[in-house]
């Protein structure tokens, strides 16, 4: 715990798409911080530091921090950059966390964003691995999640028919998000019969490239409640980094998140998070990872994680709805991606999700998925932590 | 201005190459290849764990490795997946072949697993659990790319 408790009090996200021409990298950040100060009822001048982060290689801009100030609001004003891959959007969550709840900052705007159609996603994902030894026959985000795909498959006999439930699930629930890239139901069928991209996966099981920014605003307990009147605490943060060559990670289950997760639940006091839990916004980038990494997270025993999905369990009006949003699957600015669903979480407990809106939110879980299986995970709640 | 005014502005044919160390446990590794054609890892002396590619230091003990031990040329399957999907490859400016096997494969001996291309052969088709031999280039130069596949074999 730090020195101050901490609380989500603005989000802001602009309505993603494929692709943005209309805007440069600086207006698109300008977007979502506009709509994050609008929905705290703020201006920059009462921001006290700025996080920024994205993915640089997908723009091959090296700078953000700094050339981005006309449209973070970072003239002259403390700005930081962090950047981990995949994790950046959620990392960009807990640094601001860390910020705030050291006491040296009271209210800290924190800013994730990409534009992926600026580049190859999966030429530019290539050049964040080793240059000896893994570039020759890495592909992408895809492949890897593939291999775990295949080793869990292996392992319980499950097929991408059961994974397929999952993108049914995820691409529902976006037809409720106005900011989602794609909202068009599809059906089991559609997704079995989309091109096989790297077995076991299929075109509609992963995560569609996407121009897009996100703004969460984060305020001390001395002022939250001031600024807004249910404003989501952050009960406490975890993160996990496991290997340097991708062949060191152990595809098919997930430390990292295996590893985080217990850290969090441990130190919240959350003991069975399948009933604590009112819903997850789970950083999805593919079908297989909706029955692997709830397992994972502790919310069902490892190799029940299909039958769990099947029972419509995580569906919206099921015990534990995940990704209400339609996550990752229907939309993935991809340094905006972990914040989105840290942003998400944070507008079900304040209940200002709209359509998505799951009720009674008390309790809810965000995380983070980068460069290849690494973890952050974000506990919100609406009562403020002891 | 209408939509199909906005500007976007290629950076065209620029290209930025970089010369990368190796290290000395890397070289190693390249050295017996090419001279050898040996495959090495290297061993913690904490945890016993052999890594492949070698390494100074084991990550999980933070430990300082010294030893170097020969693992494969055999190894097995650990996961696959057969890519179909292609892209820029920003190692040859060119799109990358497809479909190719890739395979993570665990040399005998070793404890982490390697990935390198699997042959794909309907006879022999990729599985986990599979038995693989390495297929090494002819003329060796010292590289990566000395490992032409991975050969499914029976065994
Ligand atoms: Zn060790």
């Amino acid at each position: 715990m730090g020195k101050k408790r901490v609380a989500i009090v603005g989000t802001g996200q602009t309505h993603h798409k494929s692709h943005r021409p209309d805007v440069n990298g600086q207006e698109l950040i300008h977007e979502a911080v506009t709509r994050a100060l609008a929905d705290a009822e703020l201006t920059i001048k009462d921001i006290d530091a700025i996080v920024i982060g994205n993915m640089d290689h997908f723009e091959g801009i090296n700078y953000v921090d700094c050339w981005s100030v006309d449209g973070s609001g970072g003239t002259m004003r403390p700005i930081i950059k962090l950047t981990t891959g995949g994790t950046t959007g959620s990392t960009l969550a807990i640094g601001g966390y860390h910020m705030v709840a050291s006491g040296l900052f009271e209210k800290v705007l924190i800013i994730g964003w990409e534009k992926n159609s600026e580049s190859d996603t999966t030429g530019a994902i290539t050049t964040a691995f080793d240059p000896i030894w893994d570039r020759l026959v890495f592909a992408g985000a895809i492949a890897g999640l593939a291999a775990e795909g295949q080793a869990y498959m292996a392992e319980f006999g499950i097929t991408d028919r059961d994974a397929a439930r999952v993108s049914v699930r995820d691409r529902k629930h976006a037809v409720n998000n106005p900011y989602a890239q794609l909202r068009k139901e599809v059906t089991i069928e559609e997704v079995l019969e989309s091109p096989m991209l790297s077995d076991p996966i299929h075109l509609l099981d992963v995560c569609p490239r996407t121009d897009g920014a996100c703004a969460v605003i984060m305020a001390s307990e001395d002022v939250a409640e001031k600024i807004c009147p249910v404003p989501d605490w952050i009960w406490g943060t975890a993160n996990r980094h496991v290997y340097t060559y991708v062949g060191d990670v152990n595809l098919g289950e997930i430390d990292s998140m295996k590893n985080a997760a217990t850290e969090l639940f441990a130190k919240t006091g959350i003991r069975e998070p399948r009933k604590e839990l009112d819903v997850i916004e789970l950083y999805q980038p593919y079908s297989f990872a909706g029955i692997i990494w709830i397992e994972a997270m502790g919310i069902i025993p490892r190799g029940k994680g299909s039958e769990y999905i099947w029972s419509g369990a995580t569906d919206m009006g099921g015990e534990l709805p995940i990704n209400p949003s339609g996550g990752v699957i229907a939309c993935n600015p991809i340094g905006a991606t972990g914040l989105i669903r840290c942003a998400e979480v944070a507008l079900q407990v304040m209940g200002k999700a709209g359509d998505r809106q799951v009720p009674d939110v008390n309790l809810g879980v965000s995380t983070g998925f980068g460069g290849c299986f690494w973890t952050d995970i974000l506990l919100h709640g609406k009562k403020k932590p002891e | 201005m209408a939509r199909e005014d906005h500007l976007v502005i290629s950076s065209g044919k620029a290209v930025q190459p970089f010369h990368y160390a190796v290290g000395l446990y890397g070289s190693k590794f390249f050295q017996e290849l090419k001279e050898n054609r040996r495959l090495v890892g290297s061993k913690c002396p904490d945890c016993g764990k052999v890594y492949v590619p070698p390494r100074k230091v084991c990550g999980g003990c933070f430990k300082e490795m010294k030893e170097f031990v020969e693992v494969g040329p055999k190894g097995t399957i650990s996961t696959f997946t057969i890519v179909r999907y292609t892209f820029i490859d920003p190692e040859t400016g060119v799109q990358r072949p497809v479909p190719y096997g890739y395979g993570f494969v665990r040399f005998d001996g070793a404890d982490t697993v390697f990935q390198h291309f699997v042959e794909l052969d309907e006879k022999h088709p990729i599985k986990i659990g599979a038995r693989v031999e390495t297929v090494f280039r002819e003329k060796m130069e010292g590289t990566i790319r000395d490992i032409l596949y991975f050969r499914i074999i029976e065994e």
